[in-house]
């Protein structure tokens, strides 16, 4: 299978098999007006398979998202056709605005103009609790805070 | 930026030791501490109904000089036109120069704290905290055992939404030598965040059972909880729940004879009234002392102390 290489863009690689729509979803990228491509399954020496997300414009991610779902993602930055960066993310201390919290005795369900806040509690386990009602983040939920 | 107590570990070990030393001084001499909060004024929000915390932050404001102001209820408060619990608060902060408050939804005040200008007290938000009773609880353990550590606690019934005892587990694995007995229903036991943050994470063992009678021998320490109607979206469950534990006093017969009753009141009918007669049960001490550790709060996040002179 072919895909062209980009010319000024990001490749998001080394994404866990099976979380490139999750990733896609969150980082809004249906909302671009350029080519996205998402490679499911790519065979890869390290992982077995991955998932790369390849998207050709240049433009600023969200870090904090992709630590969140998965700290293995690396994210090369291209510039006429050459990777002139590459980045490792890692779990971020405090996600704001990122996801929800599933309790729906939360103050944060009930007024939604409040920050979603959630501070890493685990990190050898990468568990999240809301900094509000302490509930621990479901990473399968699928609710996207807009 | 103003200091809060929303949750228990927001206080170190050491501000809960000195609170508690506070306390038993405001017990043993009241009148010195009559005017430490002359001219200052303390909000009680109640976004949902409370009888003994309201009072007795209020009581506790009074005998310590100052005035109150607030609401009881939310239909009472803008609340009931829609407003938001931080444009509530934040309005509030400018009127009073602390506030204790309750709310029905989880993390209401740390949602408050994040815009008052005054401290903010948690007063119990939902079924997740309530750190005033624990620091009342502490101080009742200490006044009974005359220590922090080295006994077997049970905690009996709503494990689950049962915040004040969330609260209590958590301030006390910070000290040594406790056991831990969790008697509830399955579908009440502790949550596993509680176990996980408070116990598991400290390496402190803990055990759990559904029978009481079982593990009462053993303790030194019962607190008993009420299973809250009001936590359950279903009242089917809750009709099945609740009457899983009822203490008499033949049940109490192989307990030990220096066991504290503790409980964080109201009760419905986990505890049988023939019990309050018993020297055991000291929950009507550990709603008098609730006045004087709020007291000791009180004067502790707004800076003050008593002249002197007068101690």
């Amino acid at each position: 299978m072919n895909i062209d290489s980009i010319r000024d863009g990001v490749v998001l690689d080394h994404i866990q098999a099976g979380k490139s729509m999750l990733i896609y979803r969150y980082l809004h990228l249906d909302a671009l007006d350029c080519s996205v491509a998402i490679i499911q399954n790519a065979r890869s020496a390290r992982m077995g398979k991955k998932d790369i997300i390849k998207i050709d414009t240049p433009m600023e991610l969200d870090l904090d998202v992709l630590g969140y779902f998965d700290a293995n993602i690396t994210v090369n930055i291209i510039r006429g056709g050459e990777l002139v960066e590459k980045k490792h993310v890692e779990p971020p201390q405090r996600l704001v605005n990122v996801i929800r919290c599933r309790n729906p005795r939360c103050i944060t369900t009930a007024e939604e103009q409040l920050d979603a806040i959630f501070l890493l509690s685990d990190p050898v386990r990468h568990t999240y609790r809301c900094a509000y009602c302490d509930t621990a983040t479901d990473k399968t939920f699928p609710d996207v805070r807009t | 930026m103003p200091r809060h107590l929303i949750d228990i570990t927001d206080l170190t070990v050491g501000e809960i030791d000195s609170l508690i030393a506070t306390a038993e001084n405001i017990l043993d001499n009241p009148g010195a501490y009559c005017d430490v909060c002359a001219r200052r004024q303390l909000a009680t929000l109640y976004f949902e109904p409370s009888t003994r915390t309201r009072l007795s932050f209020e009581s506790a404001m009074l005998s310590l000089g100052g005035q109150v102001l607030g609401f009881s209820s939310a239909d009472s408060s803008s609340t009931a036109k829609g407003e938001t619990v931080t444009d509530t608060v934040h309005t509030v902060s400018c009127y009073a120069d602390i506030i204790a408050m309750r709310h029905p939804k989880e993390g209401a005040p740390f949602a408050a704290a994040q815009v008052s200008e005054v401290p903010i007290i948690n007063a119990g938000d939902g079924g997740h905290n309530h750190p005033t009773q624990t620091l009342t609880d502490l101080l009742t353990i200490h006044r009974e055992r005359g220590k922090l550590s080295g006994f077997t606690i049970g905690f009996c019934g709503d494990l689950k939404f049962g915040r004040t005892v969330h609260s209590l587990v958590n301030a006390l694995s910070r000290y040594s030598g406790i056991r831990y007995v969790f008697i509830s229903p399955l579908e009440l036991k502790l949550p596993r965040y509680v176990k996980e943050h408070s116990l598991k994470n400290r390496n402190i063992p803990y055990e759990q059972t559904t029978e009481l009678s079982a593990v009462l021998p053993e303790l030194d320490i019962l607190y008993m909880t009420r299973v809250q109607k009001e936590r359950f979206f279903n009242e089917e469950d809750y009709l099945r729940l609740k009457d899983s534990y009822i203490l008499t006093p033949a049940k109490l017969s192989d307990a030990k004879p220096d066991l504290s009753i503790l409980h964080p009141l109201p009760r419905v009918n986990e505890i049988s009234t023939a019990v309050d007669r018993d020297p055991r049960a000291v929950y009507w001490k550990q709603v008098r002392y609730g006045k004087y550790i709020r007291m000791a709060l009180i004067m502790f996040l707004l800076g003050l102390t008593p002249e002197k002179e007068t101690l």
